[in-house]
């Protein structure tokens, strides 16, 4: 084997850390292994996938809470989002049954030292790696992000991984912890016009329907803000696979420019809108904030639902990060989206929340929001602009 | 009896009947994690069950979840008794190491059948088969 492991190591892995640091760092060896990584390197940030009682079921909660038993998280830990708002989920119509559950997952995470935040956006809140840094993320449009925007280096870790990195401090070398493994391999001219945050989504669909996991670099886009490539991030990580890009002139990685070179068109994105349009939706549910709406965002949703009213049998959900939530609340935002009748809704999101059955059409500027509304819960999507979304929350 | 020599993903031993497919599984959304059967719409093992199977497959595919669905199986008495694959993907890999199911890859699968009785030494990577 050419695995090198240090004593520390070795320690862990005959059981002297504990019983979940070992399962933990047979994980982490293993995966080492199978990909022919020479040493196992040190990570400084983690992030958690599969936190959703929807998705782990009952015997993902029984595993967690063997892992909480005696695993401690050693670097710092936060997590994906949950099926619920873990304070008000009641309101938006979730049963008691699964709020147990889902807090019984959460209370698992907390026992072994995660930080319960329950985001998909864990760099916005607080867990925010620099350029360069090896960290084990899981949540592609969080991958996606920190590799390409950020510059940190991570695989596209799953639930369990993630947290055996958590539990050991640890991840294997191989993949985009490797300086050759990070080149761009497919070039994208973009010429069509980039205005709204959905464009940005579209674009993201446009080359991931594409890729196939190529890393791409795209030339062309002349600015985009952090809320845009977030929803970029989400989008081309959904429909291609792609853990990491090159944006010219805005992402920070080095890379040799391919020589192939694709160009992307208005008609491109078109396309992508019309096959994210199903005509005959009946649009009952809006969820705006896949990925979790930044405070900006939420600012601006805020102002534009002020002294307005949703309209009946329509249910709208604002999707973020529970410390954007408080921000919100202390700005008075929460107060204005919530006297509209629309939800600010903390720690989930339309994607793992229990959905299915409970509406018949979504309106959404997310890309990836669509990809899971209709796989997931069998719901007829639109994808619009933000401003669209809410117009037609108050029609 | 035939063996091929392989790499071990996770240790253990078992012997068993094979269950083979040559499409990749999918355990989140493809197996029911309460009775073990494939429930993936049009794979060639759809309504067979792979509980106390030797499970052959190329590879896993699919919802990093699908390491939890291995591991409600194994809760649920309803898990392979091993895998063997081509190329386990991180989803089994994962799944095998949780659950501690005996897996070994790197193993010319075409060259199993369904039915035959199948030997697995993880440990030491060597699937037998019995004529």
């Amino acid at each position: 084997m050419g695995l090198k492991l240090t004593d520390e190591e070795k320690e862990m892995l005959e059981g002297k850390h504990g019983k979940a640091t070992q399962k933990a760092i047979e994980i982490i060896t293993t995966l080492g292994e199978i990909y022919g990584a020479g040493r196992l390197i040190p990570v400084t940030s983690v992030q958690i996938a599969g936190v959703s009682y929807h998705n782990l079921g009952e015997a993902g909660l029984e595993y967690l809470s063997e892992m909480a038993v005696d695993g401690r998280a050693r670097v710092l830990t936060t997590l994906n989002p949950a099926g619920m708002d873990m304070l008000e989920w009641k309101k938006h119509g979730i049963s008691e049954d699964f709020a147990e559950n889902q807090q019984r997952v959460v209370d698992a995470f907390e026992k072994m030292g995660v930080v319960t935040t329950c985001t998909c956006t864990p760099y916005l809140i607080g867990n925010l790696p620099h350029y360069g840094e090896h960290i084990a993320w899981a949540e592609s449009s969080a991958v996606c992000f920190s590799n390409s925007v950020i510059g940190a280096r991570t695989n596209r870790e799953g639930g369990p991984s993630a947290l055996a990195s958590s539990l050991t401090g640890r991840t294997a070398e191989y993949g985009f912890h490797l300086e050759k493994n990070r080149q761009a391999q497919v070039g994208y001219e973009i010429r069509a016009k980039l205005q709204n945050t959905d464009d940005f989504g579209l674009l993201g669909k446009a080359i991931g329907d594409r890729t196939s996991k190529q890393i791409p670099y795209i030339t062309g886009v002349a600015h985009a803000t952090t809320d845009q490539l977030r929803s970029f991030c989400a989008s081309i990580a959904t429909y291609g696979g792609v853990a990491l890009f090159h944006m010219e002139g805005i992402t920070p990685n080095r890379t040799a420019v391919p020589d192939i070179t694709e160009s992307v068109t208005d008609d491109d994105l078109d396309k992508a809108r019309s096959e994210l349009d199903d005509e005959a939706a009946e649009i009952d549910f809006i969820s705006v904030g896949c990925p979790h709406a930044s405070i900006g965002d939420v600012a601006r949703i805020a102002e534009m639902l002020d002294g307005k009213q949703v309209s009946e049998g329509k249910t709208v959900w604002i999707t973020t990060a529970k410390p954007t939530k408080d921000v919100a609340i202390k700005m008075g935002y929460y107060d204005k989206i919530e006297k509209a009748g629309a939800y600010l809704v903390s720690d989930a999101c339309c994607a793992v929340a229990p959905l299915e059955g409970r509406f018949k059409g979504l309106m959404t500027d997310s890309a990836k929001a669509c990809f899971y509304a209709r796989g997931k819960n069998k719901f007829d999507i639109k994808i619009r602009t933000v401003e669209e979304c809410i117009k037609e929350a108050l029609s | 009896m035939t063996d091929f020599q392989g790499r071990k993903i996770y240790k253990g031993k078992a012997e068993g009947v094979a269950l083979v497919t040559a499409v990749d599984i999918s355990f989140y959304g493809g197996v029911d994690p309460e009775t073990g059967e494939v429930v993936e719409k049009d794979h060639p093992l759809e309504g067979k069950s792979v509980a106390g199977k030797v499970l052959v497959m190329p590879s896993g595919k699919g919802s990093t979840v699908g390491s939890y669905v291995l591991y409600a199986l194994k809760k649920a008495d309803k898990a392979p008794l091993a895998i063997i694959n081509r190329e386990t993907d991180p989803v089994i890999a994962v799944g095998s190491i949780i659950s501690e199911i005996p897996t070994v890859d790197n193993i010319e699968i075409e060259k199993i059948k369904s039915g035959q009785r199948v030997e697995v030494d993880a440990d030491l990577g060597i699937v037998s088969i019995h004529e």
